[in-house]
């Protein structure tokens, strides 16, 4: 029998598995600082106290749990939908060990001390040299994929994928350039309000490239996939992919309402912070319509549960945000718990979510298995999920517009009403439901760990072989 | 004209440029393509479990 070419699965099982572990301790580290508010005794050491392990609980969910899951669904999609294998092989393997390298360097150097104290961007600058070297060779795996595939048209998830590892690319080089001093602490090359702003040109970006296209990407090719149904508009998705790349790269202004930024600046990241309303929800709309007239395979299908409460929470996170770029809304906004309940409302309700239903996808065709080792326990996971988001975001916008108010409130005499610290104890007990949200959304990582390492151990790897093309095209 | 006109102009050009996208999107001559193009991640399904090797007509005859 002729010996039939199969697609690189290897690297995308590794990436799959390593999603759902970094899943874990990357939110074990979050209900760890969420108790630190709680309960400030458990600042135990400088290692461990709040302000060097929350860089490390952003890094590890973004860049461990959110990096894995986009190498591991971006290098599955782009090779069933080129109908060819990965390009490069061994360089898509260094793409895997270096990540992990990377995620394990940012694990021991937060806790450390070491930082550029840029958010998002804390990573000292050898680190950020070898991200250069591990992206830029993602980059040469994907886009050689597309390159040598074997349909003319490229599928709207690889433009999302390709759109965020092109962007992410720049932003990173940017953003990180730095004047080093010794081996662990570097000067950003950039001062003052120009410091800022670069920071939050990428910042915004991270979240608009890294958090929002690249997970586009994942839900143009795994509802459609989930669902047994083409996206509802493949000439809305054109335009949602164009609106999104025109307007995100001028949003980043609004993370600097009333400070030394001029004015006209932040008046322009607020107006494209609102445009942006327009192409999040068409996106939205597009993945969800994908159900039209199939709506009842939502009622006995948890990984499709997954994917379209993803996309409400998407929708409900990017009508919140253009809300909070407004500057009166800002004014009462900024710097309260309010931002943090939105960041999570973003990261766990459609980021973490549509990964976690991706992933559920993928397992069982990388290890050989009709589905999951128990659908059951997916189940239970979407609900002890949905329960800890829901806890998570209420809590956190009860918090935050009650700060908002007590900071303003003033007396007749124009003296503050509440000092700050009245703030932070009337805050105590929203801390503690927060808590509890995140505790519900951990223990659902660990049901689907559980999950996991049962198909693993009752399937074996297997690499699909790759198919021709249908003939239509 | 100033470096802020340039600008401006920059910022024109780019919504034109949009606008001709979605014109370019919505026509009819793309609507065939657009249909082929959204079936294809549906199209390339494979089974989870991959079948036992198929004995063909030409190995059966070599083993009879």
């Amino acid at each position: 029998m002729q010996s039939q070419a199969t697609y690189n699965y290897k690297v995308v099982r590794q990436f799959a598995v390593m999603t759902v572990i970094w899943g874990i301790v990357g939110m074990l580290v979050g209900v760890i600082i969420a108790a630190q508010l709680v309960w400030p005794e458990l600042n135990v050491h400088e290692w461990l106290s709040y302000g060097r392990l929350r860089p490390l609980h952003t890094n590890a969910v973004i860049f461990a749990f959110g990096g894995c899951a986009l190498f591991a669904t971006s290098y599955f999609a782009v090779q069933r939908t080129s109908h060819v294998p990965l390009f490069a092989p061994g360089l898509a393997a260094f793409t895997f060990w270096g990540w992990q390298l990377v995620i394990v360097l940012a694990a021991v150097s937060l806790p450390l001390g070491m930082t550029q104290g840029k958010e998002y961007a804390e990573l000292e600058w050898p680190i950020d040299i070898l991200i250069t070297l591990v992206w830029v060779s993602y980059a040469v795996v994907f886009f050689g994929t597309i390159a040598k595939r074997k349909v003319s048209h490229i599928y709207v998830a690889n433009w999302f994928f390709g759109g965020f590892i092109l962007t992410v690319a720049v932003l990173h080089l940017v953003n990180s350039a730095a004047v080093p001093v010794t081996l662990f602490k570097s000067y950003s090359a950039y001062a003052g309000v120009q410091d800022a702003m670069v920071q939050w040109w990428y910042g915004h970006n991270a979240v608009g490239f890294f958090l929002t296209a690249g997970f586009l990407g994942m839900m143009y090719y795994f509802v459609p996939k989930q669902a047994g149904r083409p996206i509802y508009s493949y000439r809305l998705s054109v335009v949602h992919f164009w609106a999104l790349v025109f307007t995100y790269m001028w949003a980043g202004p609004h993370h600097l309402h009333y400070t030394a930024l001029p004015d006209w600046t932040q008046s322009v990241g607020m107006v494209f912070s609102l445009i942006l309303l327009a192409p999040s929800w068409g996106g939205m709309i597009n993945g969800i319509m994908t159900l039209s007239g199939a709506w009842h395979k939502l009622r006995d299908d948890p990984i499709l549960k997954f994917m379209i409460t993803s996309l409400s929470f998407y929708g409900m996170s990017t009508f919140e945000g253009p809300m909070m770029s407004i500057k009166t809304v800002n004014a009462l906004s900024h710097y309260t718990d309010w931002t943090v309940g939105h960041v999570h409302s973003g990261a766990l309700g459609w980021v973490a979510m549509i990964s976690i239903g991706s992933i559920y996808y993928l397992l069982p065709r990388l290890f050989g298995r009709p589905e999951m080792h128990s659908k059951k326990l997916i189940e239970v996971h979407f609900w002890v999920a949905t329960i800890g988001v829901v806890l998570y975001i209420a809590s956190m916008w009860i918090a935050g517009v009650m700060q908002g108010l007590m900071w303003r409130a003033t007396n007749p005499d124009g003296t503050l009403t509440y000092s700050f610290v009245e703030s932070v104890k009337a805050t105590y007990p929203f801390w503690t439901i927060r808590l509890l949200g995140g505790l519900l959304f951990l223990s659902g990582m660990f049901i689907m760990a559980y999950n996991m390492f049962l198909t693993m151990a009752s399937g074996k790897a297997v690499d699909a072989p790759v198919l021709e093309p249908a003939a239509a095209h | 004209m100033d470096i802020n006109d340039l600008r401006s102009l920059f910022t024109v050009l780019a919504f034109i440029a949009f606008i001709g996208i979605v014109w370019w999107a919505y026509s009819d001559r793309r609507k065939k393509t657009y249909d082929e193009a959204a079936m294809l991640p549906l199209d390339d399904d494979s089974q989870l479990v991959p079948p036992p090797p198929q004995v063909t007509e030409n190995q059966k005859r070599k083993s009879s």
